[in-house]
């Protein structure tokens, strides 16, 4: 942990767990009587409870978006993008990041307790779509005294979510900002989804999915897993800047039988290795399948434009020149059915080598452009005053 | 406001669906948002352009008008608008008659380089002319396609646009008069509304 924090920092903050009594009726039929969501929380609401912005976290993302927790040495995951004075400014805005169900830091999912067996749902956890987050957002809403959302924020899986929010409660949000995302996955997508899944199933001490209950955890298949989905995540020139060919080990002299090792086979490695310690598999495979299942328009007669339709809110859609995971063309093809279905949007396509996980990291016009629509929507609060 | 704007949102019916290929600052659009509550986006590609738009709350989108404009489709919009940018389109013609499918109308503004002052420079100092509107050296100009009020003209004609409405923007006097009488020599600016009928 720096010391001091940086002053443009959230700072110190902590999680907490909300209890939602209410039942929640997912899109598979079942219902959880209740739930539970983990959720950090920065700024301040104001009296109307109407500057709020909900941050939806891709893939293997959690409520620690901004700060850091005591004793922690990085930030959360979005620390470059909230914050005071930030893009996502907290001092203007009161930002909420819950972690979703069926993830595993906190919510409830795979490795909360089924109430029907007592004990943890594991596999048996109840498929998911996008929209049974954002019901069980639709709850939190209600806990924190939200009275609508002056922008739900989302990257990747998370902007798919954030579209779905702009469809399902159009009178919610005033504004949706879908970055580096796609209205479904292509089939090259849903193909890396698969190998990351068949890694994890073909992990011995995964057990069907009943690991836990065995004392045992398929590491081995979360870090190749992870591995997989890493390399997509970063572009080719940026894997080449970053690692080249360079050694960690040995030399490639011929004639010599040291054990030789490349610098990206070690981050490779290590980039597993922390997050198959860190992902719970059960999650891994429930989320990485919703996504697959995700397409904006299924229910809309696959008409994107139809969808578009029942929005009321304003866009704004982000992507990245070198992003070959959620490409730009396929949030070009969010803004056409936006133009077409006549909602305000903005689109930039962000110059950029690197790749999808550019969506996290620093840029300064990807910040700028998103720093002020955002402060055009928080203007926008502050004179309903 | 730029002159050429004024005659735009005059011939702008309110409320009209409008895309402005080239949109810049946003200045046009956000002026037809507040005077003629027109829905408009704009296309750009250039990032401080863009930036500006996001900052004056105006529908941009990242989009070289170079390549294709299929993405948008037919008779979508009721007035496709550019502005001084035809001439450093590719391929003009073909830009207009994408705008002309987009639109059922279409607005064109366009620096006349057959107005006199370029004409003079380029007989007297036999040079190409780098004037106070077209302020380029000729190997660092976007204008890649230099036209005249009479050249465009002869190329509705050929290819059947219908010429609605026309004006003859100049400055200072006695130009501006004279617009009427010698249009080709004395036009500084030309703004057009068109369709294809």
């Amino acid at each position: 942990m720096p010391d001091p924090l940086p002053a443009n920092s959230v700072g110190l903050v902590a999680s907490r767990r909300i209890a939602i009594e209410q039942p929640l009726t997912l899109a598979c039929g079942v219902i959880l009587d209740r739930h539970e969501l983990e959720v950090e929380c920065y700024g301040r609401l104001n009296a109307a409870g109407d500057n709020a912005i909900l941050i939806c976290h891709a893939l293997s993302g959690h409520h620690h978006a901004a700060g850091y927790h005591p004793g922690d040495s990085r930030p959360g995951w979005w620390e470059n993008y909230i914050g005071p004075g930030k893009a996502i400014d907290t001092e203007r805005f009161f930002v909420v990041c819950p972690t979703n169900i069926g993830s595993c830091f906190g919510s409830t999912g795979p490795l909360s307790t089924n109430p029907a067996t007592g004990r943890p749902w594991a596999a048996e956890f109840p498929p998911l779509r996008a929209r049974d987050w954002v019901n069980s957002q639709r709850l939190l809403m209600d806990k924190l005294g939200i009275a609508r959302w002056s922008a739900v924020v989302g990257g990747s899986l998370g902007g798919m979510q954030a579209m779905r929010w702009a469809l399902e409660y159009p009178e919610l949000l005033d504004h949706c900002v879908v970055i580096a995302s796609a209205m479904k996955l292509s089939a090259q997508n849903i193909a890396f989804n698969e190998i990351a899944r068949r890694a994890i199933k073909s992990d011995p001490d995964f057990c069907a999915g009943d690991y836990a209950a065995r004392g045992t955890s398929p590491q081995r298949g979360l870090a190749l897993a992870r591995m997989i989905g890493h390399v997509t995540y970063l572009s080719d020139e940026l894997m080449g800047q970053k690692f080249g060919r360079e050694l960690r080990l040995g030399d490639l002299a011929t004639g010599t039988v040291s054990p030789v090792q490349f610098e990206i086979e070690s981050y490779l490695n290590h980039q597993g290795d922390k997050f198959s310690e860190a992902f719970d598999a059960n999650s891994y495979l429930l989320i990485t399948k919703m996504l697959d299942y995700f397409d904006l328009a299924r229910e809309y007669d696959n008409d994107p434009i139809e969808a578009f339709r029942h929005a009321r809110c304003q866009f704004q859609v982000i992507s990245f020149s070198s992003d070959w995971r959620f490409a730009p063309t396929r949030s070009r093809e969010i803004v056409d059915a936006l133009v077409a279905a006549g909602r305000d949007v903005c689109y930039c396509e962000i110059e950029s080598d690197q790749g999808h996980d550019a969506f996290l990291l620093p840029n300064p016009r990807y910040q700028h452009a998103l720093g002020a629509y955002l402060a055009r929507a928080a203007t926008a609060v502050e004179s309903r005053r | 406001m730029r002159d050429d704007f004024d005659f735009i949102a005059r011939w702008i019916p309110p409320q009209s669906r409008v895309l402005d290929l080239g949109c810049g600052d946003g200045a046009l659009l956000s002026e037809l948002a507040q005077s003629r509550a027109v829905r408009g986006y704009g296309l750009e590609i250039d990032p401080d352009s863009i930036q500006a738009c996001i900052e004056r709350g105006v529908n941009v989108i990242e989009q070289d008008l170079n390549n294709s404009l299929d993405n948008f489709a037919d008779q979508s919009f009721d007035t496709v608008i550019m502005t001084q940018a035809l001439q450093a389109m590719r391929y003009p013609h073909l830009v207009l008659d994408e705008m002309l499918r987009i639109g059922r109308e279409c607005i064109v503004t366009f620096p006349n380089f057959g107005q006199w002052r370029a004409r003079a420079y380029l007989t007297l100092q036999g040079r190409m002319p780098v004037t106070k509107q077209l302020s380029y050296q000729w190997y660092d100009t976007p204008n890649i396609h230099f036209f005249t009020y009479r050249d465009f003209e002869q190329l509705c004609a050929e290819r059947g646009i219908v010429i609605l409405q026309r004006k003859r923007l100049a400055n200072g006097w006695p130009d501006r008069w004279l617009t009427g009488v010698m249009p080709n020599l004395f036009t500084e600016t030309a703004v057009y509304q068109l369709s294809r009928r």
